[in-house]
């Protein structure tokens, strides 16, 4: 709860009495602080609406999510969600806050700025006949990736990587012709024998 | 995860999705997913039966239902009764399990095997209302005064929707309520059904947490829960949303002996070492207030308030929900904070070295605008919600917990300071609060030009009453005033729509703290705007003789609305201007005596005569139509940029 970089505002009034104590501390607004890009994992209970109570949440909040997944866990009365949003520290310490809550939400772990595996797939369907087709092969193996479908004049290629990675293949092939682009949003999962989803609150 | 159907997609993509990244992580030399090695037990994460832990979860299921009531009650066939338990009979059967005696509703279509078996449950006090909107208010009323949960219902489509302002007030709030409503049969949901709407989608973000129940079996279950989540944490508004088919179903469900809410556990102590550090910064303090706000009340801590004030001789504001958590004749009660709070207590807010604020969240009417909000103080925020901490001002000392508990923690750490030790400190607060209860008081009762003056009016109510009545407020001027001048002693006696602002909330509000604490006197301080939006709740009264009185501040004005035009938009005085019945005749015409009083002199006859009335009465106080309420904090400025009244002929 740090004040920062803030002006310290009305101290200076000179029709309020002198105070006791010193200087005053400059009182900053919470979230007004340089906004990055955030990720969020949150464990939340198997039942219906329960992905819509965290969006409808976050947008009566004012946080815009940027990717969202969802999936099941190997408990099935538990869910999975990596959420990755923008904004400044306070405000996302803010929406996680909120989501706690949600009587369905478990757990909720800021894990931006912890070690971790951070993936994403996205299925890329490229414009290619017989003459640029090698190139976009070449283009396709150096990033690792897979081309699964392969027409006379298209194939799909398959990606997965970190969100940054899959954005410098999409940025490349775009000059082939993307015809159509699918991405799965981003899943997370902290390095080590940490567990998430055994720190829930049981 | 809005349907089964959504989950299979989801999790399709991130299935895929996962078993690439395996693959990808074998690429960079990670360990790909293999099965279980034999001999090693995959984790379960729930804990087994039998065990320590699960025998602690188990007990802790069962100590969440000890908070209620846990009535016996009666069966079908003790009752007499030779059908079979439907979902309604589980529905009455709930509520009466949950220590409720008095609920508010409208009837309509798909409630109507509700009110087929409410005849059964005699117990149970159906209170009719006219308008769906005035049972979430009534409800929401009954909830402060007795800090029960309150429950209303509605039918489905449009009585479900007009139950929505009466649950957005009770969240904003924080009102421990359970808000029922019908919906069309199971089969029908999502059909565009007659009289069907998605309330469940339409409550969601204004409820704490909100139900839909297609199956009758399912009904004490949801029931025990939703009481559970209303009242226990940060208290907030529940809706249950029951399908036809539901409320008609045979039901075989018992009612649950323990609950199941792993999502659901709210922080009650304190930490022990923010509380030390709290300690420690009350000893250092030489300037300290605390900021008294609803948490206090809601959590009992009223006394555990005091003996802090005292022990450390800290002055005590309250928040405009926190008025009446302190005794306010009590030397070092200040009075209320904020937008049009007093003048003393804006200044010893913005010169203090130390605000503790207790059970309150910092809202813009409190704060103004935040970087010059208390410049010299450093903060210690207690709040049993953790999302209240930081929201919107920085502190210092965070402290998550119920009000009561952290202050039982607190006081014995606290350092006792003498009267003495403080003088200067409270001598000026003495000052200003000299000057400032002096400058815009109308104590001789008029205005300008002998017009009948509001502050007096709501002073002589307070008086009339010994203080001691259950005030209710409606919103705008009126809700100022009251907050100011009626003078509150007793916890729980001033009920005002403070976060979401709801005209309209006075009359209903006082129609259910009149039948929650009958051993009180009830007041309604209402305006003419906020009377006309809710007016068809007089006959509620009328038909169950509830004894509310009714004090009408008429200025023909939505005054607080002219008040800004006035003061903000260079005197544009567009639609603040109304027109209202002839007050007295309108009450007769509903069966209940009318009084009324235009002058100072007939104030206090009116009051008299309306508390001689058994039953309900009104009392039409024509007031000045241009007085404001002042001092007046203009929006985006901070509390040392008060507005105060000038004493000149204003120019209309």
């Amino acid at each position: 709860m740090s004040a920062s970089g803030q002006t310290p505002g009305g101290n200076a009034d000179p029709a309020q009495p002198a105070p006791a104590h010193t200087a005053a501390p400059p009182r900053a607004m919470p979230g007004h602080g340089e906004a990055h890009r955030h990720v969020l994992v949150a464990i939340v209970l198997n039942k219906p609406g329960v992905l819509n109570r965290v969006a409808s949440l976050m947008r009566a909040r004012n946080f815009n999510i940027e990717t969202l997944a969802v999936s099941h866990t190997d408990q099935p009365e538990v869910s999975r969600m990596t959420i990755t949003l923008r904004g400044d520290d306070v405000a996302v310490e803010q929406a996680a806050k909120q989501l706690y809550r949600l009587i369905d939400v478990l757990k909720v772990q800021d894990v931006t700025s912890d070690p971790t595996v951070e993936h994403e797939i996205a299925l890329i369907k490229v414009r290619a006949d017989e003459r640029n087709r090698g190139e976009v092969l070449t283009i396709a193996e150096m990033y690792k990736t897979k081309v699964v479908d392969l027409a006379a004049e298209s194939l799909i290629v398959e990606a997965t990587g970190t969100e940054s990675e899959v954005d410098a293949l999409i940025a490349l092939l775009r000059g082939f012709g993307i015809k159509e682009l699918v991405r799965s949003g981003t899943v997370v999962m902290s390095r080590g024998a940490g567990s998430i989803e055994e720190a829930v609150k049981r | 995860m809005g349907s089964k159907g959504d989950d299979a997609r989801a999790i399709g993509t991130a299935r895929e999705g996962g078993s690439r990244s395996t693959a990808a992580a074998s690429a960079t030399g990670g360990t790909p997913a293999v099965a279980v090695p034999a001999g090693r037990e995959r984790i379960n994460h729930m804990p087994g039966a039998g065990t320590a832990r699960a025998e602690a979860i188990s007990a802790g299921r069962r100590e969440m239902l000890n908070d209620a009531h846990r009535n016996e009650i009666k069966t079908l066939a003790e009752r007499g009764l030779r059908r079979p338990r439907i979902g309604a009979d589980a529905v009455c059967e709930s509520l009466l399990r949950q220590g409720v005696d008095v609920w508010f509703g409208y009837p309509g279509g798909v409630v109507l095997p509700l009110y087929d078996v409410l005849g059964d449950y005699p117990e149970l006090r159906h209170i009719l209302v006219r308008h769906e909107q005035g049972a979430a208010h009534a409800a929401d009323g009954y909830a402060r005064a007795t800090g029960e949960v309150g429950v209303c219902l509605g039918t489905s489509g449009p009585g479900a929707t007009n139950l929505v302002t009466g649950i957005g007030n009770a969240m904003l709030d924080s009102i421990p309520m359970v808000a029922i409503t019908g919906n069309v049969v199971a089969s029908l949901l999502g059909k565009d059904a007659f009289q069907e709407i998605d309330i469940t989608g339409i409550t969601l973000p204004c409820t704490k947490h909100n139900y839909l129940v297609r199956d009758a079996n399912d009904i004490p279950r949801v029931f025990a829960e939703a009481f559970h989540i209303a009242r226990t944490g940060r208290p907030g508004p529940v809706h249950i949303d029951l399908t036809k088919d539901a409320l008609m179903g045979v039901c075989s469900a018992e009612h649950p002996e323990t609950l199941d809410l792993p999502g659901f556990k709210p922080t009650l102590e304190g930490n022990f070492r923010q509380v030390k550090l709290a300690a420690a910064e009350i000893a250092r303090a030489k300037r300290p207030v605390i900021l008294a706000g609803h948490g206090v009340l809601i959590s009992d801590a009223t006394e555990e308030l005091r003996e802090l004030a005292e022990k450390a001789q800290i002055p005590v504001a309250h928040t405009l929900l926190g008025v009446s958590a302190m005794d306010e004749t009590h030397p070092l009660s200040l009075g209320f904070v904020g937008m049009h709070g007093w003048k003393h207590v804006n200044k010893a807010i913005q010169s203090a070295d130390l605000l503790i604020a207790l059970g309150m969240r910092f809202d813009d009417r409190v704060t103004g605008h935040v970087p010059t909000f208390a410049p010299y103080a450093r903060i210690i925020h207690v709040d049993i919600d953790p999302a209240e901490i930081g929201k919107n001002v920085a502190v210092e000392i965070p402290i998550v917990g119920d009000v009561k508990r952290v202050l039982t923690a607190l006081l014995p750490q606290v350092q006792p300071v003498t009267a003495a030790e403080r003088a200067d400190y409270l001598h000026e607060i003495a000052e200003w609060r000299a000057e400032s209860e002096k400058a815009p008081w109308h104590g001789a009762g008029a205005w300008r030009n002998g017009q009948l003056s509001a502050d007096f009016v709501v002073c002589k109510i307070g008086e009339a009453s010994g203080h001691d009545a259950t005030i209710v407020a409606d919103v705008g001027q009126n809700q100022m005033w009251t907050a100011r001048y009626a003078g509150f002693r007793r916890p729980k006696s001033h009920i005002s729509s403070g976060g979401l602002g709801t005209m309209g909330f006075g009359l209903p509000a006082a129609m259910g703290a009149a039948i929650g604490r009958p051993d009180k006197e009830t007041w309604a301080i209402v305006g003419d705007g906020g009377l006309q939006m809710t007016v068809q709740e007089l006959m509620t009264l009328v038909q169950d003789q509830i004894p509310v009185k009714i004090a009408l501040l008429d200025n023909h004005k939505l005054g607080m609305v002219r008040q800004w035009q006035e003061l903000v938009y260079a005197g544009n005085y567009h639609s603040s201007h109304l027109l209202g019945p002839d007050w007295c005749k309108l009450a007769e015409a509903y069966g209940m005596p009318g009084f009324r009083a235009e002058t100072p002199e007939e104030v206090e006859g009116a009051i008299a005569a309306a508390r001689a009335v058994n039953g309900p009465a009104l009392v039409h106080f024509v007031i000045a139509e241009q007085q404001n309420v002042y001092p007046m904090m203009p929006a985006g400025k901070g509390l040392s940029d008060l507005l105060e009244e000038q004493f000149e002929e204003p120019k209309q």
